[in-house]
């Protein structure tokens, strides 16, 4: 194998111009590059209808491309699409199960389909990683819905994939599934699985991932390291509990971006959180100086779901 | 985690774990399966063996209650082949458990072995035990048993083709019975499986030949007794070509993704 391919952090998936036009006429994805690096969790974030599934759908082999290009770990969906494919675990949103079959026969049964020889330990093992070890007789159709969201994560990994699919793993599970997931999604990376997850619930790509990507309308809005973007376009906020309430902003604070709020007692600054290392202490310091009295003061930052409400109303 | 996956050119276990969801199926309803025929053939056997053909005695020279047996299988074998198959596929597309077939790295040949395979499985081991059912009632001398075999196979696995079609096709259960109720069960009892086409009426006999199960009835019959309506070269052919115009659309269902990916 040529050693100059061999890159520190190569794309394990690299999608480029790729475009989906349904036969309605709805145009899901438009023109859309990305690059997923081996071993890293990424989120895909965006509002129903964006084109999160129609994107996911794409790389699994669901869905046909209009245009574009993808290539999992080299190997090109269309023309090889077993060598991309049986990389590939993909844990759909809706739970589709085969109501009649037990779950042991299930995991069985994906692990064959993926072309993968029977064993035994691994189902074993996938199926006790995921609290589902006692319940491997029992059909599917007893199951809560909780259950057979695990039972759909235990057969995509059931032919050990190298990339993982999760979209929306945790739409309506309880608070403890939900955990469970996280920390079952952080031992596969650790085993050097990559995760894609679509997700509504932004501290849930918050909590996990290192890199976000935002889809709306089709187009990826933005693709960023979690912290950087959070830098990047995360606001701060700074509320001063005035001494001595003001009716009007003096003219000597003019250059800041301040506001007067609870009838004058409260004077709130937004800034960018890029701004983080200069803006308060030069605020404090001009407020000394003209001599405006302050009993507390505090600090917020916008969640990542600001960030992602602003960036879908700014292009709606 | 290896990061080399062996990829091999044939996902031999991908089509023995369809194969083997399939016949879980059957087994899961092996009551209905087999008793249902089991009893339709006993009953036909009381109706046309015992009350009609205590008439009719005797068709090219083979007793009535004999020469409806190759007739009957057929029968079952095209609605179960059928419905076995149509359902195996349209199942998975109505729960939505199609995804993982689709994302699997599974060729559409091997998709159609593990599907029309199972579904042919279970027709020829049907057809059998229909043969074994009317073997209580008559007595049967089977003059070619590989042509027998050979027939009967083949048919079971075109019919099984049409079915998984006619699964992909179907947008409901409804459809699911159409092709069968509709075009199968009256073209199987106008073409010759309770009778010889011969007794007909010239124009009707001219008009029989253009039904294809006359073809497919006759030959399976000449398996059994040596006499058919046509002859056995060109049953066997049309039954190759059934089997080609299925493939045909099976490939082209697959190429076009139609119905099956958006």
């Amino acid at each position: 194998m040529d050693r100059a391919k061999l890159s520190p952090l190569p794309a394990v998936i690299s999608i480029s111009g790729l475009t989906k036009t349904y036969a309605s006429g709805l145009q899901a994805l438009k023109r859309v590059d990305l690059e997923i690096r081996r071993g890293e969790i990424f989120a895909l974030l965006g509002p129903n209808g964006a084109g999160k599934t129609t994107l996911i759908s794409i790389v699994c082999g669901i869905v046909t491309p209009t245009e574009g290009r993808v290539l999992v770990d080299g190997h090109d969906i269309v023309h090889q699409y077993r060598a991309a494919r049986s990389k590939i675990g993909l844990v759909p949103q809706e739970l589709h199960t085969d109501m009649f079959e037990s779950v042991w026969g299930t995991v069985r049964f994906s692990r064959g389909l993926f072309g993968r020889a029977p064993d035994a330990a691994h189902l074993e093992k996938v199926l006790r990683d995921l609290s589902l070890w006692d319940k491997r007789n029992d059909k599917i159709m007893t199951l809560s819905g909780g259950m057979k969201r695990r039972v759909l994560i235990a057969k995509a990994l059931a032919h050990e994939p190298e990339i993982l699919f999760l979209d929306e793993p945790t739409a309506g599970v309880d608070v403890e599934l939900r955990r469970d997931m996280w920390a079952l999604v952080r031992r596969l990376r650790g085993r050097g699985v990559t995760i894609i997850l679509t997700t509504h619930y932004i501290d849930e790509a918050e909590e996990m991932a290192d890199r976000i990507g935002v889809v709306n309308k089709g187009e990826l809005v933005v693709v960023e390291e979690k912290t950087a973007l959070m830098r990047k376009l995360g606001k701060k906020q700074l509320t001063l509990h005035l001494q001595e309430p003001m009716m009007a902003i003096p003219v000597g604070l003019g250059d800041w971006n301040l506001v007067l709020k609870n009838g004058g007692s409260e004077l709130e600054y937004t800034f960018l959180a890029s701004e983080e290392r200069t803006a308060i202490p030069e605020l404090l310091l001009r407020i000394g100086e003209l001599g405006i009295g302050y009993k507390d003061l505090n600090t917020q930052q916008s969640s990542l779901e600001d960030i992602f409400v602003s960036l879908v109303s700014e292009r709606a | 985690m290896s990061t080399t996956t062996e990829v091999r050119a044939f996902n031999r276990h991908g089509v023995l774990a369809i194969y083997r969801f399939e016949m879980a199926r059957a087994r899961r309803t092996l009551w209905q399966s087999l008793v249902a025929p089991v009893i339709t053939t006993s009953l036909y056997f009381v109706v046309f063996g015992a009350a009609i053909g205590s008439r009719i005695s005797e068709v090219d020279g083979v007793p009535y209650g004999a020469f409806i047996v190759p007739g009957l299988i057929m029968l079952s074998l095209f609605t179960v082949s059928l419905s076995n198959a149509s359902f195996g596929i349209y199942l998975p597309r109505f729960t939505g458990t199609i995804y993982e077939v689709l994302s699997a790295p599974v060729s559409p040949l091997e998709m159609v072995l593990g599907y029309v395979g199972a579904a042919a499985t279970k027709s020829v081991i049907l057809g059998l035990v229909i043969l074994a059912t009317a073997t209580l009632f008559v007595s049967i001398h089977i003059l070619y048993p590989a042509w027998m075999v050979a027939f009967l196979v083949l048919t079971a696995t075109t019919f099984s083709l049409f079915g998984f079609i006619v699964g992909i096709w179907a947008k409901g259960f409804e459809q699911l019975q159409f092709i069968p109720m509709l075009v199968v069960t009256p073209l199987t009892f106008l073409g010759g499986a309770f009778y010889s086409i011969d007794i007909l009426p010239g124009a009707w006999r001219t008009f029989s030949l253009f039904n294809p199960v006359v073809y497919l009835i006759s030959g399976f019959r000449w398996s059994f007794y040596g006499t058919a309506d046509v002859g056995v070269g060109v049953s066997l052919a049309m039954t190759l070509g059934f089997l080609v115009l299925g493939l045909a659309l099976v490939w082209w269902i697959f190429r076009t993704g139609y119905r099956l990916k958006s």
